[in-house]
Order: structure tokens, then C-alpha cells, then sequence
């Protein structure tokens, strides 16, 4: 051993030769959590993935990835109730991510930069009906249209909108931007027909090969209430439908509204800004029984509406009401107590749902029709092959959010249907619960309170009442995302491993584990920020 | 001016990376390049924090000699699950002699650079709290004393684990060790003296001492990479968890030094000439109990035989630590930040 130093008798050699990953018993692997966000929108919108491009300020390409599932964000941003943000893990650690702020944000600035969605990449020739512009049909006219059908709406109104137009106030939603929104469907290449009622579904149908029915619920609920001839009763929705009109309503300076929800809201806020001196709800349970959603109630407060708990109308005359005072008995259903008062009232207006108008379908075979609203598969299809249905007409809950869910699911199950398949549901991956994150490495940020119109121009105009956000807040806001059991390339597993056995593979490309060396002590997982990586058994 | 976390884009300096920040912000360890001083390969335990402590400060080290760096190692963990001859995990020059004699060797090889006129190549010294707060204690005062221009980094894990988890003078109170059982009225390790080693460094008035965690990366590169930029003796002393001699979860390392550091038990500051100049502060202030709890080594403090009293003690440690070193912010509550 000549060539070696004194007493020296191996060559020297690295550590690469001794494959720690033999000690492993569990190993980590990386996944994709859905984060809760993502699991609770009804439009079934991809809001971690969106914000992420927020997050870097790239908001055209945030847009882009918002639009792959819902075509209006600027009217989501300004409508949707966002089950969302009460979905959103931040709420456990101050307040949940202003996901709808931000998501109106890219709407407007989609409307101000001109944004368009991409031409239909191919051409199936085949023909769509769409019954209803309102969001169900518009969003499922968006989906069809992009894969490639040729989409014609046929609506019965004067313009396109639906209850988006007819039934949500200018001051929560402004008409250019719903008008923005629908242009670009339509430029997509839809057909829009208005003023062409569909009377019968079958015969309107000819020279398609599959229609999508979205008439909404327009038919104004009635109450048995005794009246005096001379009594002004209305119903909520063609009050806010005249809005739209020429004609605005005559409804006094006294204005009574009966009813609970948000429709009963929108009304008394419509009346006050109106020139109502007084606007007062008649509702017969209390406010934590309320359907309205809390956040409009406390702004109809704001605003001068007055509200009346436990309350029914037992008979209207010309100028009063006469009201009965009701008590919640243990299972919470209100009862009458006999006491009465009398309230003055030019106008009555009864806010108490609403009903489908669903005639068109007569005639049409196999079709189940239950409660007033049509039966509709999981695949959004009623008993009739072909013919799909969705919105307000089937039976779920009645929002805008929701509607366009319908849309995107029918259009999707259409286009399989047409092409002779089916669309099997993809697996949901599992939820990325506050558990699995590792709340410490996420700055403290207080959520961004977007503007409040002053309290004055709320009761005298139509103007909109909640102001957006700016460049600045909107890239603040994006950035308080967790990014749920989505890696958004923090680099905590490449540097947190004692073993170096984790690759980083460039920017947009993640990180791969290498198992050769990997000991699986799970330091990666546990540091995780955000919940994508798990620990499995190892295999024997 | 101390490490200031930078507190928005969504985590902050609070992650290894941060896609959000410029490239001049990113840290050394978030690059796809880092020299990866101590590879793969090496026999350290699952989810060793000596092992991770290393590599974070020696990479730091590397990126500002550029690589022109020559390590000294004592004897210890480090040393032994690192180059069981004839192989080594370490990408440096290195070189290990005795137990107790790391700080002097540094010194020699510092001399010969000098000697060689090589004053590009710098010199780490490293080893376990065993080496530096016992055993090469005075040969490190003696390297301070003489303002040798070497940086000593002392792991600490609070024993000496290497030889099977017997106590050291950084052992804190009431700890279990091999030595210490937890019998008698005081069980584990006794209340004594303390020998708070960055304090002694300090009072040597060196240019630099810092302590810092393997929770805090980037306050940890931020001292590497000041340190490297002065010559004269620099000591930095590094909390490094130790999921087999502490009886902690391997995937905890990095909890356990976070709760170290957010209990008040182990102040992370730094020193110039003697005088602190920096402290990083408690970001969420937990007590002393949350911090104990977890780890096997204080079991005997809780449960059946639970001893309030001397968990109290240990508060009153950390208590007097956050009061001496101005740990909270002013004025600071529950959430702030």
C-alpha cells in the first residue's frame, strides 16, 4: 500500500453509498388536498387555483383559470352569497380570505382590460337549445359553446339576464357590468333570440339535437290575505321587475313588504330608495329564523328598513294593515296569540317565493315533476332523453351561484350525451382540513373591508353600495390564501429534510423525494404549511 | 440591525423560499444550487437536528466564502454519523482531531492560512454542546482570549447523545438523562448555576456571538452570513433538537425549537463586543408547559406524579430570559405582530 498515507488502508469514499432509505418504515408522498374553499362553491370554481396567479400579481392568467368554471365573475363578485369564505380554513386563524372581493376585482378588471375567452377550439356540429338567458342558461351556453356545440338561447324577456336583471337591484348589481358579461358569451359565437317565448318545449325543439331548459321561477307566490277593494297589493316580483321598465312602481310613502327572505329585502331597500318614508318587513318568526342572509338584514338596517318580528297580516284595507303578533312555540313554528295592532300602509307587497312556470314541458313523455319543480338525474337530465334541465326549475336551492353550477354540469353531461357517452363524476380528492396545515408560517393579516357607500346616497339612489377593491388590497387580500393541500412552492420540504432526500425541481415544477436516502422522519410533512404532503406505509 | 422577518406575501421569510419575494431575498437553503455541505447518506437519526443545523449553517457559510471554507469538527454526533471511515458525507474540507481540542485546532489551521497567505479561505469550527461547553471549554476561551479569526458554531441538543444521552453542563433543570434519573426530591437534572456559554463568549468581548434554531432558518443565515463577514473569533450557539435524548416525535425536531424559542427558554439574539444588539422576538407567547410536554426527557413533571413546583421554576427561567433579553414586543398581546 504505498500510494495510501501512514496507517491509511481504505480509499476514501462518500456517504452516497449508504442508502439511508432502507431504514424507512412510512414515505412520504405529495398530493393535492381539495381545499374547503373549492369543496363548498356551488359554481364548482377552482378559487385556490385562481388565486394562486393572483398571489403573483398575474391577474389575467387568475381570470383565465376563474373563467375555466364560471363565465360572470364580476356578477359572482357582486351576487354570490360566497359559501366559500365560510368554508375558508383562514377563519380559524383571524378572519376567512375576501375570495368574493378578489373574484370581483378580476371581473372588473376583465371588463376594463377587455379580457376575451378564447374562440371554440373545435366544431362538433352539433345543435343546442338553451331555454332561459338567465345564469343557469348563460353559464351552460358558455360551456357547450366552448366545447365546441353550437349553442342558440331562446329567451322570453326583452334582454338577457334572467333574474340576475329582473330580480337582483341595480344597486347590488350594476347593469354594465351584467351587460359586459353577457357580450362575451355571446361573443363567443351563442346565439341569443329574445322576446321568443318557448310555448312547447317539443316543438321548439326541432333541428336540435339536445335543449337545456332554464325558465327560472318567476310565478309569484300568493297568500289567502282578506282585502277591501280599495288595497294596493303587489307581488315582490313584479315590482322589481318593473324596475327594469319604463314605468317605475307606485308604491307609496308607506310601504309594507311580507316575507322573510332576500327577495322581501331587496324590496324594501328598492321602496326606500324609491321615496318611501317608511319600509317596513312583516315577518312571522324572528331574525335567526330569518332565510335572508344576515349581512343584507343588517344593511336594510342600515338603510331605514324597519322590520317587524313575529308578525303575520290577517286583512289589508285601503291605507292600513291589520297585523297579528305570533310566539315561537318549542319546536320553533310561530303561533298566533289573538293580539292585534294596525299599521298604516299604502302598499302591500308580498314577498313569499315563487313558483315555475313549467307549461312548456307539456306533452313531453316520462318527466317527473314533483313540489312544482321538474326531477332532474345527477347528470342534470329530467325523464325525457335529451332534454336537461336546471336553476331555479329543478329542485335545490335559489341562488345565482347555484345556477351556474347547474349550467356547467348540464353542458358538461350534454356534451358527453351527445357524443354517446357519459360523464362519469372525477373522485374528489380529500379535504384539506385546518388540521392538516401548519398554520405558524403564515403571516397575520387582517381581512380587507371593502367600501361602504355613505348612508345617504344608499336611500336616495341606486347606486352600488359596495365598492370594490383596488390593485393594491386586491394583491393583499390574494396573498392571505393557505393555499389548502395545494403546494404553492414555499421550499419547506427541500429545506427542511436532514437528509437532503427531497429534489426541487424548478419553479412551476414542484419537488420530488428521493427514496434512496429519505429515513421518513416526516419533518417535511409536519412543516408543510399547507397540508400536500402525506405519510403512507411503507410497502413490505 | 437584527434579522427583520419580512411579514407579508403570504408567508413572509416565515418558509424556507418564497416564489412571492425578489431573488435577492430568497434564502440559501431555498436554492436548487446550495453546496449541500453535509449530504445524503449520512447515519444521523430520522429527523436529527444537529444533522439539519449543520447543513443550514455551513451552507450559509459556503455561499459567503465562497466555498472557500475549511471546517473543524470536535468529537460528537456530528463527527461520528458523518465520516465512519472510510466514508464522509461531508462536501468541505474537514477535519476532526480530538474532543476537546476543536477550537485550537481552528486556530492552527487559521495560522497556516495565514501562514500560506491564503486570506480568502475562512474557518469553521463545530461541535456538540459536550465539546464546547465541557470539554474544549478552555481551549474555545482560549480561542476567543486570542481573537483568532475562526467562527464557532456549537450545536446545541442539551447532552452528550452520541455515547447514550448523558448529561452536560447545557442540560437544563429536571431534564432525564442517562445521569440524571428522575428519582429523589428533585428528580432529573438539578437547578444549578446554569452555564450559559453565549454569555461567557460575550464576556470576551469577541466581535460577534449569536444564538439562534433550526425553527428560524433565515434569522440563523442572516448570523452565519454576518459572522463570516467580520474576522476575529465569532461564536454562534445553534438550539438543535434531539428527537432520541429529548424522547420527541422525528417529525417534531423543528416544533420542539420553535416552542424552545416561543416559551422564552431559549433566547435567540445576537451580541457585537459584548452587548446585545438584536433579539428575535416571541411571535406567540405559550407557556414553558407546552414546550415540556411533548418531550419523554420531563415526563416525570406531569401526570400521576406531576410537579407543578418545578415546572414553575422552569417558567420563572424563561420568565426572567423574555424580562433580560426584551423578548416581547412592546406592548405585545396574544395576537400581535
Amino acid at each position: 500500500m504505498p500510494n495510501k498515507p501512514f496507517a491509511i488502508t481504505l480509499k476514501p469514499g462518500t456517504s452516497l453509498a449508504n442508502l439511508t432509505g432502507t431504514w424507512r418504515t412510512e414515505r412520504p408522498v405529495y398530493l393535492n388536498r381539495l381545499p374547503p374553499c373549492n369543496n363548498a362553491c356551488p359554481a364548482g370554481e377552482n378559487i385556490q387555483g385562481w388565486l394562486f396567479h393572483a398571489e403573483s400579481g398575474d391577474y389575467e392568467q387568475a381570470w383565465r383559470v376563474l373563467v375555466e368554471n364560471n363565465p360572470l365573475p364580476a356578477v359572482m363578485g357582486r351576487v354570490c352569497y360566497h359559501p366559500c369564505e365560510g368554508a375558508c380554513n383562514r377563519g380559524q386563524l383571524d378572519e376567512s380570505v375576501g375570495i368574493n372581493s378578489v373574484e370581483r376585482f378580476l371581473g372588473d378588471e376583465a371588463i376594463k382590460q377587455g379580457w376575451k375567452f378564447a374562440a371554440p377550439a373545435t366544431s362538433t356540429g352539433k345543435r343546442v337549445l338553451v331555454v332561459g338567458a338567465g345564469p343557469s342558461g348563460l353559464s351552460a351556453a358558455y360551456h357547450l359553446a366552448r366545447a365546441g356545440h353550437q349553442v342558440e338561447i331562446h329567451e322570453a324577456g326583452s334582454q338577457a339576464g334572467g333574474m340576475m336583471r329582473f330580480g337582483i337591484p341595480k344597486y347590488r348589481l350594476p347593469r354594465e357590468v351584467l351587460d359586459a358579461e353577457i357580450a362575451r358569451i355571446l361573443e363567443m359565437g351563442v346565439t341569443l333570440r329574445l322576446n321568443t317565448r318557448v310555448d312547447l318545449i317539443e316543438q321548439s325543439m326541432k333541428g336540435f339535437d339536445a335543449a337545456f331548459l332554464a325558465v327560472g321561477a318567476h310565478i309569484a307566490k300568493r297568500a289567502f290575505i282578506p282585502a277591501g277593494d280599495a288595497a294596493h297589493i303587489v307581488d315582490a316580483v313584479s315590482v322589481l321587475r318593473s324596475m327594469e321598465g319604463e314605468d317605475q312602481p307606485m308604491l307609496g310613502r308607506r310601504v309594507v313588504v311580507y316575507g322573510g327572505g332576500n327577495t322581501a329585502i331587496d324590496v324594501a331597500r328598492t321602496a326606500k330608495r324609491l321615496g318611501a318614508t317608511d319600509a317596513v318587513i312583516v315577518y312571522r318568526r324572528t331574525r335567526e329564523k330569518m332565510p335572508a342572509h344576515d349581512f343584507e338584514v343588517e344593511e336594510a338596517l342600515q338603510e331605514g328598513v324597519m322590520i317587524k318580528w313575529l308578525s303575520t297580516i290577517k286583512q289589508a284595507e285601503e291605507g292600513n294593515l291589520t297585523v297579528e303578533k305570533m310566539v315561537l312555540d318549542e319546536k320553533g313554528v310561530p303561533q298566533p296569540t289573538g293580539e292585534f295592532e294596525t299599521i298604516e300602509a299604502d302598499s302591500l307587497v308580498l314577498a313569499l317565493g315563487q313558483d315555475v312556470d313549467l307549461s312548456l314541458l307539456d306533452g313531453v313523455s316520462e318527466l317527473k315533476i314533483s313540489n312544482g319543480t321538474v326531477q332532474v338525474s345527477a347528470n342534470m337530465m329530467t325523464g325525457h332523453p335529451g332534454i336537461f334541465a336546471g336553476g331555479d326549475m329543478v329542485p335545490s336551492e335559489r341562488t345565482v351561484t347555484v345556477a351556474i353550477g347547474h349550467g356547467k354540469r348540464a353542458a358538461r353531461n350534454i356534451d358527453a350525451w351527445l357524443h354517446g357517452t357519459s360523464c362519469e363524476p372525477v373522485a374528489k380528492h380529500e379535504i384539506a382540513t385546518f388540521d392538516k396545515l401548519n398554520p405558524w408560517y403564515y403571516s397575520d393579516a387582517d381581512k380587507t373591508v371593502r367600501p361602504m357607500l355613505d348612508i345617504i346616497r344608499r336611500q336616495t339612489s341606486f347606486d352600488e353600495v359596495q365598492g370594490g377593491l383596488n390593485e393594491t388590497n386586491a394583491l393583499f387580500e390574494a396573498r392571505r390564501c393557505l393555499s389548502c393541500g395545494n403546494c404553492f412552492e414555499c421550499d419547506n420540504c427541500y429545506g427542511v429534510c436532514p437528509d437532503n432526500a427531497v429534489i426541487k425541481l424548478g419553479a412551476g415544477k414542484g419537488f420530488q423525494f428521493n427514496y434512496d436516502y429519505c429515513k421518513g422522519c416526516g419533518l417535511c410533512v409536519a412543516e408543510c404549511p399547507c397540508g400536500a404532503i402525506k405519510m403512507v406505509p411503507e410497502q413490505t | 440591525m437584527s434579522f427583520q422577518p419580512v411579514k407579508f406575501y403570504q408567508t413572509g421569510t416565515y418558509t424556507v423560499g418564497n416564489r412571492l419575494l425578489a431573488a435577492v431575498d430568497h434564502s440559501v437553503q431555498a436554492d436548487p444550487l446550495r453546496s449541500n455541505s453535509i449530504n445524503s447518506g449520512h447515519r444521523a437519526c430520522q429527523g436529527c437536528g444537529e444533522a439539519l443545523g449543520a447543513r443550514y449553517a455551513i451552507d450559509a457559510a459556503m455561499a459567503e466564502s465562497h466555498g472557500q471554507l475549511i471546517a473543524v469538527n470536535a468529537t460528537g454526533c456530528l463527527e461520528v454519523f458523518s465520516t465512519p471511515y472510510p466514508e464522509s458525507s461531508w462536501q468541505v474540507p474537514w477535519i476532526h482531531s480530538l474532543f476537546g481540542n476543536a477550537p485550537a485546532v481552528a486556530t492552527g489551521v487559521a495560522a497556516a492560512m495565514k501562514v500560506k497567505g491564503k486570506t480568502d479561505v475562512r474557518i469553521v469550527a463545530q461541535g456538540g454542546d459536550g465539546s464546547t461547553t465541557d470539554i474544549g471549554f478552555g481551549c474555545l476561551s482560549g480561542m476567543f482570549e486570542r481573537n483568532d479569526d475562526v467562527l464557532y458554531i456549537c450545536y446545541d441538543n442539551e447532552a452528550y447523545m452520541n455515547t447514550g444521552v448523558q448529561r452536560s453542563s447545557a442540560t437544563p433543570p429536571a431534564a432525564r438523562t442517562a445521569t440524571t434519573m428522575p428519582v429523589g426530591a428533585e428528580p432529573g437534572n438539578a437547578f444549578g448555576q446554569g452555564k450559559n456559554l453565549p454569555e461567557i463568549a460575550m464576556a470576551h468581548n469577541i466581535p460577534y456571538v449569536a444564538t439562534a434554531t433550526v425553527a428560524d432558518l433565515r434569522d440563523l443565515e442572516y448570523k452565519v452570513r454576518k459572522a463570516m463577514g467580520i474576522r476575529g473569533a465569532r461564536y454562534i450557539h445553534l438550539f438543535v433538537p434531539c428527537p432520541l435524548g429529548w424522547g420527541t416525535a422525528p417529525h417534531d425536531t423543528i416544533l420542539m425549537a420553535r416552542l424552545a424559542k416561543e416559551s422564552g427558554t431559549f433566547p435567540v439574539f445576537e451580541a457585537e463586543y459584548g452587548e446585545v444588539t438584536g433579539v428575535l422576538k416571541i411571535r406567540r407567547q405559550i407557556p414553558v408547559e407546552d414546550y415540556l410536554k411533548p418531550q419523554k426527557r420531563f415526563a416525570h413533571l406531569f401526570g400521576k406524579h406531576a410537579r407543578p413546583d418545578m415546572v414553575a421554576r422552569i417558567q420563572a427561567i424563561a420568565d426572567r430570559n423574555i424580562r433580560k433579553y426584551g423578548l416581547l414586543e412592546q406592548g405585545a398581546n396574544s395576537n400581535a405582530e
